[in-house]
């Protein structure tokens, strides 16, 4: 499954609300499905760490990090792949 | 409660202003300025308008002295006294406020928050890259308000640029419960300043115990703003039951070095304040100074990383021989 983020969250991705509803209605069931899932930044300029922290913390706590098998960060800003790369760094600490 | 305001309060000066502040009698605020002029900075008309609607929200007398400094015509523009619903009697012509301010604002929900966002930075007239940590710091400290701080008017928000300095200058503030009760439940910090030491902590957080955090918190968002002051070698201030932390200026000559402690930074700190019913967070942004975004969060990354070991590592439990 793809997941075109700019369609929810428009340029600037900060809203925990949407974060939390693309991930509990899109991004874990697709996972227990088995399924692949690319999310996709295209045109999102920026993130912030809470937005980010609240689409996929709670997947790798709940899978393990080896569900990152399965997991794509597509067309990422680089500042939206620093602030991806800070989450999963911590979330390796201590999952 | 009595407040005055007086001649000149910036971050940096903020302190007899907030000592000023008498909190004895709640059933009147009484509001008294300085007779001839009054320059503020933003999160002193924030901290004005969140006691206003605490006391007009308790029904209590509002006195609000008339203004006669020469500069009150700007408290009328930043929509002070029309959020307190008083009637200053003072008269402008309102500019096109474009490229300097943003007036005051109630944030109450996550949808006034994404419209505030989307009109604030044509507002400020400011280049994406600058841009780019003002939204940030916003959206983190508007959404820590309407996640933990339980505040019946929500975020109180305004903000200016100063074109001399090449600063913006933004105040987020509400009348909700307090930094340290949010931290009470997990933490138990022992007074208001171990509180505001906590908070600023990276990987703390109101909902768990647990270093990262929850599924919704990781505790990083103070920790992200306190750091963007102290690469731009500007002020930050948070103010909640009555301490106060304040970040102050990195000197120039100094190399600007992230700390995960915030009590090992360069900070100055009050811990017998007048209550302040909520928190208080002030921050100073120059333009000029304002490290590239990415090579924050490279920095961000490092401390944020080494800050966590240390937390975990003082929840190892040792064997204990006897």
């Amino acid at each position: 499954m793809e997941i075109k983020l700019y369609e929810y969250v428009g340029t600037f991705a900060e809203n925990k609300d949407i974060a939390k509803d693309i991930r509990i209605n899109k991004i874990i069931p697709s996972l227990e499905n088995s399924e692949e899932i690319t999310l996709d930044f295209d045109k999102v300029k920026s993130a912030t760490q809470s937005f980010v922290h609240a689409l996929i913390s709670d997947v790798i706590r709940k899978n393990g990090i080896k569900i990152l098998d399965r997991v794509y960060f597509k067309n990422c800003s680089d500042t939206i792949k620093k602030i991806i790369e800070i989450v999963i760094e911590y979330m390796q600490d201590h999952s | 409660m009595k407040i005055h305001l007086s001649n000149s309060v910036w971050i940096g000066n903020i302190d007899p202003f907030i000592h000023s502040f008498d909190t004895s009698n709640d059933k009147i605020l009484e509001i008294t300025s300085h007779k001839k002029w009054v320059s503020v900075h933003p999160v002193v008309l924030c901290m004005i308008t969140g006691l206003g609607l605490f006391i007009r929200r308790k029904k209590a007398e509002l006195s609000f002295e008339k203004m006669e400094a020469t500069s009150r015509h700007y408290f009328e523009r930043m929509g002070l006294f029309k959020i307190l619903g008083l009637d200053s009697g003072i008269k402008i012509t309102p500019h096109e406020s474009a490229g300097r301010f943003i007036p005051l604002q109630l944030i109450t929900n996550s949808s006034n928050l994404d419209d505030f966002i989307c009109e604030m930075i044509p507002m400020l007239h400011l280049q994406p890259e600058q841009a780019e940590p003002i939204k940030y710091i916003i959206s983190e400290l508007v959404r820590n308000v309407f996640e933990h701080a339980s505040a019946p008017d929500g975020a109180i928000v305004c903000a200016q640029y100063y074109k001399k300095s090449n600063t913006i200058r933004i105040g987020v503030v509400d009348t909700g419960v307090g930094i340290r009760h949010t931290l009470e439940r997990f933490y138990h910090p022992k007074d208001d300043l171990n509180a505001l030491a906590l908070a600023l902590t990276p990987g703390i957080t109101g909902t768990t115990t647990k270093i990262g955090g929850t599924e919704a918190n990781a505790g990083a968002g103070l920790f992200f703003i306190k750091s963007l002051a102290k690469i731009s070698r500007d002020f930050f201030m948070i103010y909640s039951g009555k301490a106060m932390y304040k970040l102050l200026k990195n000197p120039k000559n100094k190399q600007a070095k992230l700390i995960s402690d915030p009590l090992k930074d360069h900070f100055s700190s009050e811990a017998n304040l007048p209550f302040w019913n909520g928190t208080v967070v002030a921050i100073d942004l120059c333009l000029n100074n304002t490290l590239n975004f990415n090579e924050l969060l490279d920095l961000i990354r490092k401390v944020y990383r080494e800050g966590r070991k240390q937390q975990t590592k003082l929840r190892y439990k040792k064997p204990q021989f006897i």
